[in-house]
């Protein structure tokens, strides 16, 4: 797996690429602190080319949006596919995360 | 078709065919790089059983998890324990299958089977999701020690209740 960092105006944006699971979500772990540390007033994780999640991506995920709200990052997941969004939904943390479509909607929110 | 006959509540008392009658049976070692070949194998078995893409990619998706505790909890991250996946059609009407049953067996420390549960889904935080997922997907959960060393779990899941497990 691979995560590409862009930052562009109005956030950061994260976008990992391929399976996250428990051989490859630590390296999503490290980014996400990584860029955590700068205190982004925006992060976008852009899951559109995340195939595959399971628990120890969204733990991850979840661990991310605990720093977020300790500082007052606003924490987005974008572009969720559908096996994705099924394990999301599966642990109700669907209602948790601020979820949206793609992208693009952050930009014109 | 799926059985008329079975319900999942009938699938707790339902005994596990002996291992050399599984019908496919793989082994890995305890690395997580293995995972992704076993989630292929699982979902297109279900598929041929007869799920749909859904419930094959959930399906997939629990045994992955049942895969990462025992990498993480069993053998606490070693990387040679061995782990066996059997899987078995669960027979129905007319020969055609009702449902699918994957084993898996370790032999890594063993656990009192009652300890082992899904955490409070309204305390969010990372970890602890694994055991409450697979539960969510499956129709019959079920750990067992094993002879001897290590644990079993038997997972079982019939056709026709695809949608059960996701909530409104």
């Amino acid at each position: 797996m691979d995560v590409h960092v862009e930052q562009s105006e109005t956030y950061v944006l994260l976008r990992p690429v391929g399976d996250v699971d428990l051989s490859t979500s630590r390296e999503l772990q490290v980014s996400i602190k990584d860029l955590m540390r700068a205190k982004p007033s925006r992060v976008v994780v852009d899951l559109c080319e995340v195939p595959y999640m399971d628990s120890s991506g969204v733990a991850t995920l979840v661990e991310g949006m605990q720093i977020a709200r300790k500082q007052s990052t606003d924490l987005v997941l974008a572009g969720m596919q559908d096996k994705v969004r099924s394990i999301f939904e599966i642990a109700r943390l669907d209602r948790v995360f601020r979820i949206v479509d793609t992208v693009d909607e952050v930009s014109a929110g | 078709m799926p059985s008329q006959s079975l319900k999942p509540a009938d699938l707790a008392t339902m005994s596990v065919p002996s291992d050399d009658s599984a019908h496919v049976t793989v082994e890995l070692l305890s690395q997580p790089r293995y995972l992704s070949g076993a989630r292929d194998l699982v979902s297109s078995i279900a598929k041929r059983v007869g799920f749909d893409d859904k419930t094959c990619g959930q399906m997939a998706l629990a045994v992955d998890e049942a895969l990462c505790n025992v990498i993480r909890h069993g053998y606490e991250q070693r990387s040679d324990g061995r782990i066996w996946i059997r899987l078995w059609p669960i027979p129905g009407d007319n020969g055609t299958p009702a449902g699918l049953t994957v084993v898996i067996d370790d032999e890594a420390k063993q656990v009192d089977p009652e300890k082992i549960k899904g955490r409070d889904l309204e305390d969010v935080k990372p970890g602890g999701l694994g055991v409450y997922i697979i539960k969510q997907v499956m129709d019959r959960t079920e750990y067992q020690r094993r002879q001897g060393d290590g644990m079993r779990l038997i997972l079982s899941k019939l056709l026709g209740g695809e949608e059960s497990q996701i909530r409104d």
